[in-house]
């Protein structure tokens, strides 16, 4: 298996952003099996596989949603089971669904997010402004989001995850029913975090956003990480040109071959 | 199956979507419970034939459509379920304006949809007729077992006043969609329906209070006043108090002019339903500016951001804001008690504080709901850096402020009184509050906020014990107002109570 390859190292002397060992967590059948996953600070990973190969149970524990069966799960070194209101502290998750409060209007929404991750309100609201602003949500700061359309939710709840500045986001499905506008600023944000340094963990079913945005893509199929790498390296590994050739090659073998 | 497109085939949809509407209200979605639900009905209908044996068996052979005082009394009783239906209408027809659920299927299909409204303002009629009767089941067969089958008759008026109601309810709705626009509607039709369900008992018990200074709702309609106004017994205003007492002429005006007015209504109403539905639809998108008052972000703690933020969700929540209304209104005869005790110098404690330790019980467990169970945002919560624990206290801490915050005027009126009753009723209500409110965290559920209706369906051991509780600690206060220690007795229950729930509560996962 090649999770564990190290290869990618950008920051060599950094510990990783996300590490999980022997991560398992069982519904009335195994959702995730013995999964090791290492990801670096300053990478964009894309974690892609078919639907219910547990890509967002893994991402639901590594956030502290679920709590796994077995396994350990560090964050950027901090053992996120153990400690995990020093792991929140530098993580932020973003669902496909997005969860925001109806009658707050996006700068109190973001007001709230930046009291729960107790930054300091004097430097949050600029970077509050900053981040409306950036997702093209200034005009409608003040109002509630009550009639908003899913794309600017979609936008005020990334605003939010942004907005304590972590080091590592998480987000599941982030461009699911979004319009080519909102999906492209919601990708140069990610972008932009990336560049700043930031890691960014990625679940997608649009392979042409991993193959476009990710440094490395990691194929999750039964619970099990079977192929990981950069784009090349998959190609390579699967004998097909297509990452969505490669994708469907990687799936379909058993999963002892990975 | 009837033919696509007729009244019979619409009719047969909506009953199909109501019956699957009201199974999922009994059973939470979850089938398995069926058999656990339908018991537990049937243990609910023996107990309310034994508490209607209790009320009505002493009337059940009496003769008393002779006298104008007993036409009063069964009219007042009327009065007061028509007002209720009447709220309960309100409630519905303003629910089916503004859900959207098949609305755009209905509007964009080619059946005409004053057709499709008509079933569906039916249907609404039906719910309102067939509660009415199941609400007035109990009473009636205990008096038809007892004092024979004239008083099946009253059966055919509580449909006629469902159907009235409904009919209100319409004409009400729309009349406030023409005054005063979609936008407003839906928070005013609630306002107004929680206010007409409460008004007739407030009313009531305001009178019986200003003239005999007790609390029976129905001391008024004995009153010589209402004696000796009231019009005589031929008059038409007793028919309906006269068709429950078998009068069959009375019956069948009673239950045509009901038929009537609801048919009427619908006619009228119906080709305008779909233009008010589609208004009520755009209402969501429309834009509600907030007022800054202060610039940039203020430096809270993450627990008072928390209850900040409860607060703020059921302020600007209309419908919440109504829910919680009808529980606060009932508080103001109460209120009114204490005022006249207070200038009579009486001590009507005994009444008074378990009622107010009653409704703080209730109100608490709907606020304990809304800010432990209906988070819109559970992942926001749970991923902050925060011990769960301390969001917990932090939400508890909204409830309780809230209950203070409402309770605290109350308190202070009895102050200027009796510092003891004081302290009792603050503890009851405390107690009361807190009890409620851990129930709610031991059966917390992942909820929306506007699933709130539904809640006493996620856990029917939550709704039960939350009910039992507030009892529990009513009696508490009201046997420790009256400075008795046997007080200790049920407030050993309510501990117990709580005891139970604790041992008995679902793991979170």
């Amino acid at each position: 298996m090649s999770s564990c390859s190290g290869e990618f190292m950008l920051h060599p002397h950094r510990p990783a952003a996300l590490a999980t060992r022997g991560l398992c967590k069982r519904f009335d059948r195994p959702a995730v099996d013995d999964l090791d996953l290492t990801i670096h600070g300053g990478e964009f990973y894309a974690l892609v596989g078919p639907n219910g190969a547990g890509k967002t149970t893994t991402l639901r524990m590594v956030t502290g949603l679920l709590r796994p069966d077995s396994g350990s799960i560090a964050i950027d070194g901090i053992d996120a089971l153990a400690d995990p209101v020093a792991a929140k502290q530098i993580t932020a998750w973003l669902s496909d669904e997005p969860m925001i409060y109806d009658k707050l209007t996006p700068y109190e929404y973001l007001e709230f997010v930046a009291g729960l991750w107790r930054i300091d309100a004097a430097a949050a609201e600029p970077l509050a402004r900053e981040l409306l602003d950036w997702l093209g949500l200034a005009p409608h700061a003040h109002e509630r989001c009550e009639g908003f359309s899913r794309g600017m939710r979609q936008k005020v709840a990334l605003a939010g995850a942004l907005v304590h500045d972590p080091k590592l986001i998480i987000l599941d499905e982030p461009l699911t029913g979004l319009d080519a506008g909102s999906a492209r600023q919601v990708k140069n944000v990610l972008k932009e975090r990336v560049r700043a340094g930031g890691t960014v963990i990625m679940t997608t079913h649009i392979l042409e956003v991993a193959e476009r945005m990710a440094d490395r893509i990691g194929v999750i199929a039964h619970g099990r990480l079977i192929a990981e790498g950069t784009l090349d390296e998959l190609r390579a590994r699967s004998g097909q040109t297509a990452l969505e050739d490669a994708f469907l090659a990687l799936v379909a073998e058993p999963v002892e071959a990975a | 199956m009837s033919r696509p497109d007729t009244l019979t085939w619409l009719a047969e949809h909506e009953l199909r979507l109501g019956w699957r509407d009201w199974l999922s209200l009994m059973t939470a979605g979850r089938r398995r419970r069926a058999l656990t639900v339908a018991v537990a009905l049937a243990v609910f209908a023996a107990f309310m034939h034994l508490f209607a044996y209790w009320i009505v068996a002493g009337y059940a052979n009496a003769d008393v459509g002779s006298t104008t005082t007993a036409l009063m009394a069964i009219t007042g009783v009327l009065l007061l379920s028509w007002s209720l239906l009447l709220s309960q209408a309100m409630e519905s027809v303003t629910r089916a304006f503004y859900a959207r659920s098949d609305l755009d299927l209905i509007l964009t299909s080619p059946v005409s949809s004053r057709k499709v409204f008509a079933v569906r303002m039916g249907r609404i009629a039906a719910g309102s007729v067939l509660m009415s009767m199941l609400l007035a089941a109990p009473f009636v067969n205990v008096l038809a077992a007892l004092g024979g089958a004239r008083w099946l008759a009253a059966y055919g008026v509580v449909a006629a006043m469902g159907a009235v109601a409904t009919a209100a309810a319409l004409a009400l709705t729309i009349a406030l969609f023409r005054l005063v626009g979609a936008r407003r509607t839906r928070l005013i039709a609630q306002i107004v329906a929680a206010i007409i369900g409460a008004a007739f008992v407030i009313g009531l018990q305001i009178a019986a209070i200003f003239s005999a200074g007790t609390l029976s709702r129905f001391t008024a309609l004995q009153s010589d006043w209402m004696r000796a106004n009231a019009p005589d017994a031929g008059s038409a205003v007793w028919w309906p108090a006269r068709a429950v007492l078998g009068d069959a002429g009375a019956l069948a005006v009673v239950a045509v002019a009901g038929v009537a007015v609801l048919a009427v209504s619908i006619a009228a109403f119906s080709g305008r339903f779909g233009d008010h539905a589609m208004a009520a639809a755009g209402v969501s998108s429309t834009v509600v500016r907030q007022r800054r008052w202060s610039q940039g972000f203020r430096p809270r703690s993450a627990a008072r951001v928390l209850r900040q933020k409860e607060w703020t969700l059921l302020r600007r929540d209309p419908w919440l804001m109504s829910q919680t209304l009808m529980q606060i209104l009932y508080l103001l005869p109460p209120a009114i008690l204490l005022w006249i005790t207070f200038r009579d110098g009486n001590a009507a404690y005994v009444v008074l504080i378990p009622v107010v330790v009653m409704a703080a019980g209730q109100l608490a467990g709907g606020l304990a709901w809304l800010s432990i169970s209906g988070e819109d945002a559970p992942d926001l919560v749970a991923t902050a850096p925060i011990p769960a624990t301390r969001i917990v206290w932090a939400k508890i801490e909204a409830v309780i402020g809230m209950i203070a915050l409402l309770f605290a005027p109350l308190i202070a009126m009895l102050l200027f009184d009796s510092l003891y009753a004081a302290l009792v009723c603050a503890l009851g209500i405390l107690m009361s509050a807190a009890a409620a409110t851990l129930i709610q965290l031991c059966f917390r559920v992942q909820a929306r906020r506007s699933q709130f209706r539904r809640r006493q369906t996620s856990s029917r051991i939550a709704t039960f014990a939350e009910a039992f509780s507030s009892i529990a600690w009513a009696a508490t206060a009201g046997v420790a107002a009256d400075g008795s220690w046997i007080a200790i007795f049920p407030a050993l229950v309510g501990l117990a109570l709580l005891g139970g729930v604790w041992l008995i509560r679902p793991r979170q996962t």
